[in-house]
């Protein structure tokens, strides 16, 4: 018997995708088409054309360190949404890890007099724990991450109010290892452009990465084939836990006083925004960090940009999430239409 | 040769195989539902058995035991003579056992080769285990074609794909291994007839030619009876009719179906008077 299953029409069997859409319909369709970060960047230069439009002088040096210490946590923390959107999750307490990390600092260095970089250290590693906590609390005792990450957004916020009697602190800085950490004006937009391009490798090239978006993909399935798919999503909430604090300690860093009233819900929300809006889905199974990136730099352009536009502060938040829902429907859009022009496989 | 002849040359060939599983009093329930009641069952070396029966027979939940996938509430398991417990799909891999789910396992989004090596990837730099695609490509695209299936490309998600093609990557994920017992629960169910002659082929040659023992499920009794060395009816949770095909005739399983199932409605409208 030697006719072929499922024959395919033309020869080009075995083709990638890529040679035959290069073909067909050129390189510019073949960008939009295959990388769902494409779009939002389309998205992101839009805006950037439309406040130098605007604003004769948007875009100050200082205004781009700016937005870099905008965009910095918001892509961080979005890269570890990124992989628990991907495995079907999501962890709401991130932007808590993210605020009370540096309190953990401030309590290991002052309080249990360990040296500067040791108390990073177990800061990061509480922070990991936290994160090993939503796991397994997720996946062993079968609540929805919505609501284990919920719980632990506001017992983070209660263990900071009270820790702290709701006092601010001011961030312990020594020399150079707070200039690493946060006290050089740029050192968080670099943080993060390292941490989203280790995240991008993790995702995209290694057999966990692999196994996440098996786990999310088809959870049922992903665990028949043998993936250990509990384990996968516990070190993916590890993950997003762990790079939440870190980053929150080197935002710390830089601003030097420790709030505890504000739990970091914003953060939070501006992260799994920022996940979406680049072209991640809520679904579970596919996801992107490089457009959780480029959806921080949106919002980080919107965020600059109106304030240096100059809207009143009243209609600031009104305009922001105008332009958000603005910014998630045309990147939907956008890459509908992208859909639309790929070439049946 | 005639059709008569085939099974009963390949009945001689399985009875001279050894047994390689054995299964004794396997019984499985979910809450209040009783799935198996007892299931014993053997396979020798290179012999195609057929499993048929009704629609929540059981048989899909005896596959996943057989696979570790779960776990039974009693009963026993030997590979090659040796008693067996799975703890995991990984466990049951490990001594050679392969399975095509009749969910199939795949993961959509992946492109076809990821998931013809979901689980068993080929990587560098150790337990960083960094995906080496290119060679995964290759061996896929290489094997696919040894095996005729065609897909449009490896690098095609498998949401992309027909329900037969989708089908054919299952079965080669589970083939392409070195596999000593493969378990195919309705692995034709959504193949055209050119497509189930090819898994048919192929499923042939591994037993005929590399001595591959093979559980199928269908409930197409043709196929069985193309396929098989013998065939096995699970009824209410036991094995309740076990022949080698050329013992027995399509007609002979039809109406051994059918008469199960008047007697069970006969037995229920008793259970109903006499209640
Ligand atoms: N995970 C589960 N939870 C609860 N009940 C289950 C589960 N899996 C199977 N069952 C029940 O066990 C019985 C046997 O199901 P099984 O899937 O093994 O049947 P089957 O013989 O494969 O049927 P089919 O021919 O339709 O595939 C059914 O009554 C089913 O409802
Ligand atoms: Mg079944």
């Amino acid at each position: 018997m030697s006719q072929a299953i499922l024959p395919h029409a033309g020869g080009d069997t075995y083709a990638t995708p890529s040679a035959r859409t290069a073909g067909r319909s050129g390189i510019g369709w073949r960008v939009l088409v295959e990388r769902r970060e494409a779009a939002i960047l389309v998205v992101a230069i839009a805006l950037f054309v439309y406040f130098t439009v605007a604003s004769a002088n948007f875009l100050t040096v200082a205004d781009l360190q700016n937005l870099s210490q905008f965009v910095g946590p918001v892509a961080v923390i979005g890269a570890g949404e990124v992989m628990l959107l991907v495995c079907a999750e999501v962890d709401l307490s991130a932007g808590t890890v993210f605020v009370f990390m540096p309190f953990v600092v401030y309590y290991a260095n002052q309080d249990l007099g360990l040296p500067m970089l040791a108390s990073i250290v177990v800061a990061v590693v509480v922070a990991g724990v936290v994160g090993a906590l939503n796991g397994i609390i997720t996946t062993s005792l079968n609540v929805p991450s919505f609501i284990t990450t919920l719980g632990m957004l506001f017992a983070l916020d209660g263990i900071m109010l009270v820790t702290s009697n709701a006092a601010q602190l001011t961030m312990p800085t020594v020399g150079t290892l707070s200039n690493v950490f946060g006290g050089y004006g740029w050192s968080e937009i670099i943080w993060s452009v390292v941490l989203v391009a280790i995240m991008y490798v993790v995702l995209n090239r290694t057999r966990f990465g692999m196994h996440t978006v098996a786990a999310g993909g088809n959870l049922v399935g992903a665990s028949e084939a043998g993936v250990p798919v509990n384990r996968v999503k516990i070190w993916c909430f590890v993950i997003c836990s762990a790079l939440s604090g870190l980053i929150g300690i080197v935002d710390a860093t830089r601003i030097t006083v420790l709030d505890p009233g504000n739990p970091g819900t914003q953060e939070m929300f501006y992260a799994i925004a920022a996940a979406v809006i680049g072209g991640t889905a809520l679904t579970g199974g596919s996801g992107t960090v490089i457009g959780a990136f480029v959806g921080a730099v949106v919002l980080g352009v919107l965020f600059v940009g109106l304030t240096i536009v100059g809207i009143s502060a009243n209609a600031f938040v009104l305009i922001l999430g105008a332009a958000i829902l603005g910014a998630m429907i045309a990147n939907v859009q956008l890459a509908r239409f992208a859909e639309k022009r790929k070439l049946p496989s | 040769m005639t059709t008569t002849d085939l099974h009963a040359a390949r009945h001689d060939r399985s009875v001279a195989g050894e047994e390689i599983l054995r299964t004794e009093g396997i019984t499985k329930h979910f809450g209040p539902v009783v799935a198996l009641r007892g299931v014993d069952m053997h396979l020798r070396r290179g012999e195609v058995l057929g499993l048929v029966g009704d629609n929540g027979a059981g048989k899909t939940t005896f596959v996943k035991i057989l696979c570790g996938y779960q776990r039974p509430d009693a009963g026993k398991m030997f590979v090659e003579g040796q008693e067996v417990h799975f703890r995991s799909v990984s466990d049951s891999r490990a001594v050679g056992i392969e399975t095509v789910y009749q969910d199939l396992a795949l993961v959509p989004q992946l492109p076809v080769y990821k998931n013809l090596f979901l689980k068993r990837e080929i990587v560098a730099g150790g337990r960083l285990g960094f995906l080496s695609d290119n060679k995964m490509r290759r061996l896929a695209r290489q094997y696919l074609g040894d095996i005729k299936v065609n897909v449009p490309s490896v690098d095609a998600p498998v949401e992309r794909l027909s329900g037969g093609q989708r089908q054919a990557i299952a079965v080669a994920r589970a083939t392409r291994s070195d596999v000593k017992i493969l378990l195919l629960d309705e692995p034709l169910s959504a193949m055209g007839a050119k497509e189930s002659a090819l898994i048919i082929d192929l499923v042939r040659d591994l037993s005929k030619n590399r001595g591959v023992s093979i559980i199928v499920i269908d409930h197409n009794y043709a196929h069985i009876f193309e396929l098989c060395d013998r065939v096995n009816v699970i009824h209410q949770g036991v094995v309740s009719f076990d022949k080698p095909v050329g013992d027995t005739s399509l007609e002979e399983l039809t109406s051994y179906m059918v008469s199960e199932y008047r007697q069970e409605i006969m037995s229920g409208r008793a259970a109903r008077q006499d209640g």
